[in-house]
């Protein structure tokens, strides 16, 4: 309700922010699982979505939207927090496909997250089991809408609402300590295993 | 005042076209692969989107070191000639040219080893091992052409040069124009002299730190530095030009080179390019120098 509040202030100055943010969204696609092996062929000649400006970027810190393609596993969740934490504001995630909401074929893994978006705020999902280039260009596009509608905020709530958020990475990450030897991580997590239940 | 007016307004003009050059490159090399490409003005989004992103900082020295960057090549820009006006009026010596160029990459360089990141380091020196790698053969090139001219002056240069095509360098001097093509293109940075940026590699090397304003601050600083290196081959070798826009167009031609030498090649090691910018455009360099000078 604020949000909308906030769209009828907005200046042509927000407007043109938002204009230029739209037609250049850089992204970093972190390759977990199947999902990568959609993004090369949207990028070249078939599909091409660099006429839309969108690029891959090397760093977290050039990019503007994490793709995450893919389940993810407790380790690579804490890469994942750590790469979403470096990108400087305004970003955007876009998870792909069903592993990333409920786990997909990992529903009862031991050492998979089943929703990404309790750890980090997701701003589009994509349906598929993968998502055909197809339907990545169509969550691109999304995502170009909100931008310009203003919508695409999900980064705010991570500021707002980040006890929840921390409470949900400490809670799974803990598991993944080293179990020999005495680590910067393992001391981190073990002292506040008392806070939080499992 | 009018002074300070006229460097604001040539530092605005080499960007604009820089920024412009960028994107037309860009769409250049996607038609080149079969694809649609950017809209030409893509350059120009990025860089506002870029000063209206958060940044992050890592010290002073980092901050400085961007801006010591964009001055740096800004301020070679007003020693070129472009169609025989100047922001300052002087004679635009080749020596202080070269001297000014280098410390676009100091400054550079310095921004990125502030950063700390080991990448940024690796980018760096292997930046500076290139500047090695293209100052000789280009140097070489410019010595003849000094020893020819019997002046250092770059307007002078391109004024010899006026009275049709065949008076222009490029023709009666063919081997150093293609040495100094060659050392060009590891110059701009661009396939297959590429070494310092190798996203793939490196993660984009000297960039890996920068974020929002800094990296757009890179990206003018290229866009400036596409801007002095055409207008210097474009003096040198293609006679300088009458009027602006005949200008602007012989600069896009000697860009036009590059980016399609840089759309269909895969990239050197560092001491692959280094070797090879050593041998193959030194040797015609040499070549050309002694045609010169007996």
């Amino acid at each position: 309700m604020e949000d909308l509040k906030a769209n009828d202030k907005r200046s042509y100055i927000d407007n043109l922010i938002d204009f230029f943010r739209k037609r250049s969204i850089w992204m970093l696609h972190y390759c977990t699982g199947c999902g990568a092996v959609e993004l090369p062929p949207s990028m070249t000649s078939r599909w091409d979505i660099e006429r839309f400006g969108i690029v891959p970027m090397a760093t977290p810190r050039q990019a503007d939207v994490l793709l995450v393609t893919g389940y993810v596993s407790l380790k690579t969740l804490k890469r994942i927090i750590k790469i979403y934490e470096q990108m400087p504001e305004p970003k955007w995630v876009l998870a792909f496909g069903s592993c990333t909401v409920n786990g997909g074929i990992y529903w009862d893994s031991y050492n998979t997250i089943t929703n990404l978006a309790e750890y980090i705020p997701v701003d589009i999902t994509v349906s598929g089991c993968m998502p055909r280039p197809e339907a990545v260009i169509d969550a691109l596009q999304t995502l170009m809408e909100m931008i310009q509608s203003g919508e695409g905020g999900a980064y705010k709530k991570y500021k707002e609402n980040y006890e929840y958020y921390k409470k949900n990475q400490d809670r799974v990450l803990r598991k993944t300590a080293p179990i020999l030897g005495s680590s910067e991580t393992e001391s981190i997590y073990q002292e506040k295993e008392g806070n939080y239940e499992t | 005042m009018i002074a300070a007016i006229r460097v604001f307004g040539y530092s605005l003009f080499a960007i604009f076209i820089g920024l412009l050059f960028m994107g037309i490159g860009r769409k250049i090399i996607a038609r080149i692969q079969l694809r649609l490409g950017p809209p030409f003005y893509q350059a120009f989004l990025d860089v506002g989107k870029l000063f209206a992103r958060k940044s992050i900082t890592h010290n002073f020295v980092m901050d400085l070191g961007m801006i010591m960057s964009l001055a740096g090549l800004l301020s070679t820009m007003l020693f070129v000639p472009v169609a025989g006006h100047m922001a300052i009026k002087t004679s635009s010596n080749l020596i202080l040219i070269i001297y000014l160029m280098a410390i676009g990459h100091l400054g550079m360089a310095m921004a990125a080893a502030a950063s700390g990141n080991p990448n940024a380091t690796i980018g760096v020196s292997r930046a500076l091992t290139m500047m090695l790698g293209y100052e000789i053969p280009f140097f070489t090139v410019m010595l003849g052409l000094i020893i020819f001219n019997g002046t250092s002056s770059l307007e002078l240069i391109a004024q010899s040069q006026a009275g049709g095509i065949l008076n222009w360098n490029m023709v009666k001097f063919p081997l150093g124009f293609l040495a100094a093509e060659i050392a060009l293109q590891a110059i701009m940075g661009e396939k297959p002299f590429d070494a310092m940026v190798a996203p793939a590699e490196i993660a984009s090397g000297p960039m890996v730190e920068l974020g929002g304003k800094y990296l757009g601050l890179a990206f003018l600083t290229h866009a400036v530095s596409i801007f002095v290196e055409t207008g210097i081959m474009v003096n040198l070798f293609m006679g300088g030009a009458s009027n602006v826009f005949t200008f602007v167009l012989k600069q896009f031609e000697i860009y036009l080179i590059t980016i399609l030498i840089e759309a269909v090649f895969p990239r050197f090691r560092i001491e692959q390019a280094v070797k090879f910018l050593w041998t193959v455009p030194m040797s015609i360099a040499v070549v050309q120098l002694a045609i010169i000078l007996l």
